[in-house]
């Protein structure tokens, strides 16, 4: 799903945020990617959404390479990735069921169909009885659930989260990893940044480990 | 097909709703953009009508031709009946060198120094008034040209000095209107860029989001091509309200002034057509606007 070879970042700063990277996450596989902060786990990510490019280096994601994904191919390229977010990026002028459609309203979809897949979405994050509420009226752990619903409700092949329980007590984190853990044994390959050692214990998945922007772990759970 | 225009009906509506929404600032652009379009349609308005009131003029343009001393009635009879026959000419008044004198006794109130003359100084004359299509300042020159060759006439005169005149500042007042209304379409472009700049950039982070699920420049800009375009389009209507309006006030004074000159001038306003334009015109430039807003400031606008 993810093949990075030699991957390097440097920002027009000077700062080199990854450096030499290689990895690859396979299909239907979910890893922890993790480290401290500014170790360049949120610039991996930003790499595999093209909201920055690499300076050096090939990357594939979905077999696509991403060098190769013009601007104009940008939207349609990011349709084929969930992303989750920290601070969950909600639009709070909006309700629930109409954050979640967005991906699908932005791809076009019939007003049918779209209100059958973010019913569909909210069901499985257990929020369908919220559809109508405004995010700002959820708990936090609600609104990221909002927020997952929305990463998936156009079933990506790969879903991406950014330190998706950073802002969530124990028993809510738990939650939200168990949901990420469902969706990935119906398939879908993911990718979670976090420095959540508890959950990444609990969840016993392959850990990536970014220092400095280096790769220093590749593996199990056992050496973190 | 059905879906793509079911999704711009959607646009439009979310657009319409928008500006319901926040409708002292919609009003208040609205306002901003009829003052700015019913400037030049108002001074469009006048000219159009100041050439219809000199159009009227110059269809009693008249020519005098003053015939020789010593012409008789016979011989000026003669010519009245030639310059009849002519295609260009409606009808020809004989005035005798007897009938000018007394005519100028009366009116000009020198007739005790013309009696101290012991003779007539007028002469007699013919008044030519041309066909009412052939009262244009060019055609009307070129036929006293050719009357003023006849033997008989010693001077023909038409005083085109002022129908030239009018013309000229009408040239000038039309120019202008079309100086003002492009400086002011420029207005109305920026206010609306302006306005729509500043929505963008209120919607920054609601824009980011679009794009990091996949939404293409064109889907983002759709509202607030809509939203342009509908501000352009009421302010195009309200404008046109407005020049009615003035217009309409302008008529009950034109009417009584023109009836003092025994006119039955009547003020023409903007018309239907000249509504629609006015519409339509608001509406491009609004598009226009936050097209060049938005264009601008989207690719500003990346997830971080």
């Amino acid at each position: 799903m993810i093949q990075f070879s030699s991957v390097s970042k440097r920002y027009a700063t000077g700062h080199d945020a990854l450096k030499n990277i290689s990895f690859s996450l396979a299909r239907e596989e979910m890893a922890f990617l993790t480290g401290h902060s500014g170790a360049g786990k949120s610039t991996l990510l930003k790499l595999i959404t093209l909201i920055e490019r690499p300076t050096r280096g090939q990357a594939l994601v979905n077999n696509k390479n991403l060098a190769r994904v013009s601007r104009r191919r940008v939207p349609y390229f990011r349709r084929e990735v969930g992303i989750v977010f920290q601070d969950y990026k909600l639009l709070y002028d909006r309700t629930v069921f109409d954050n979640v459609a967005l991906p699908l309203v932005v791809a076009g979809l019939y007003h049918r169909e779209i209100g059958r897949r973010v019913r569909a979405a909210l069901d499985k994050v257990g929020l369908l009885n919220k559809e109508r509420a405004y995010p700002i009226t959820l708990s936090g752990g609600e609104q990221q659930r909002v927020g997952i619903a929305r990463a998936v409700v156009n079933r990506p092949p790969l879903l991406l989260a950014d330190e998706p329980t950073g802002n969530l007590d124990e028993a809510l984190s738990d939650e939200i990893m168990d949901l990420f853990h469902e969706f990935n044994q119906v398939g879908v390959s993911v990718l979670i940044a976090t420095h959540d050692k508890r959950q990444i214990r609990r969840l016993q998945k392959r850990v990536l480990e970014l220092r400095e922007g280096e790769m220093i772990h590749d593996g199990g759970v056992a050496s973190v | 097909m059905t879906a793509y225009l079911l999704r711009h009906l959607q646009v439009f509506f979310f657009s319409l709703g928008q500006m319901v929404r926040a409708p002292f600032a919609t009003l208040m652009t609205i306002a901003v953009i009829a003052i700015t379009l019913a400037l030049p349609a108002g001074a469009y308005v006048m000219v159009d009508n100041v050439q219809r009131v000199g159009a009227g003029w110059d269809g009693n343009a008249k020519i005098s031709l003053f015939l020789k001393h010593g012409t008789n009635e016979k011989a000026a009879n003669r010519l009245a009946k030639k310059i009849r026959a002519m295609a260009s000419v409606a009808s020809v008044d004989y005035i005798s060198a007897d009938a000018a004198l007394s005519d100028f006794k009366r009116l000009s109130g020198f007739g005790k120094a013309l009696d101290a003359l012991d003779y007539n100084p007028l002469p007699p004359a013919l008044i030519v008034h041309p066909q009412r299509n052939f009262n244009e300042p060019v055609r009307l020159q070129g036929l006293v040209r050719q009357l003023g060759r006849h033997g008989e006439v010693e001077l023909a005169q038409l005083d085109l000095e002022w129908v030239k005149r009018l013309h000229a500042m009408l040239q000038v007042a039309r120019r202008g209107v079309w100086i003002l209304a492009s400086v002011l379409g420029l207005a109305v472009v920026l206010i609306i860029g302006n306005t729509i700049r500043l929505a963008v950039l209120n919607r920054r982070e609601e824009i980011e989001v679009i794009k990091l699920v996949g939404g293409t420049n064109a889907f983002i800009r759709r509202p607030f091509l809509y939203t342009g375009l509908l501000q352009g389009v009421a302010g195009g209507l309200t404008a046109s309200f407005l020049v009615s309006l003035g217009f309409g006030l302008l008529a009950g004074p034109i009417r009584d002034l023109a009836s003092l000159y025994a006119s039955q001038f009547r003020t023409a306003g903007l018309g239907m057509q000249g509504a629609a334009a006015l519409v339509v015109l608001g509406g491009l430039l609004g598009w226009l606007g936050s097209r060049i807003a938005v264009g601008r400031h989207l690719r500003d606008i990346e997830p971080r």
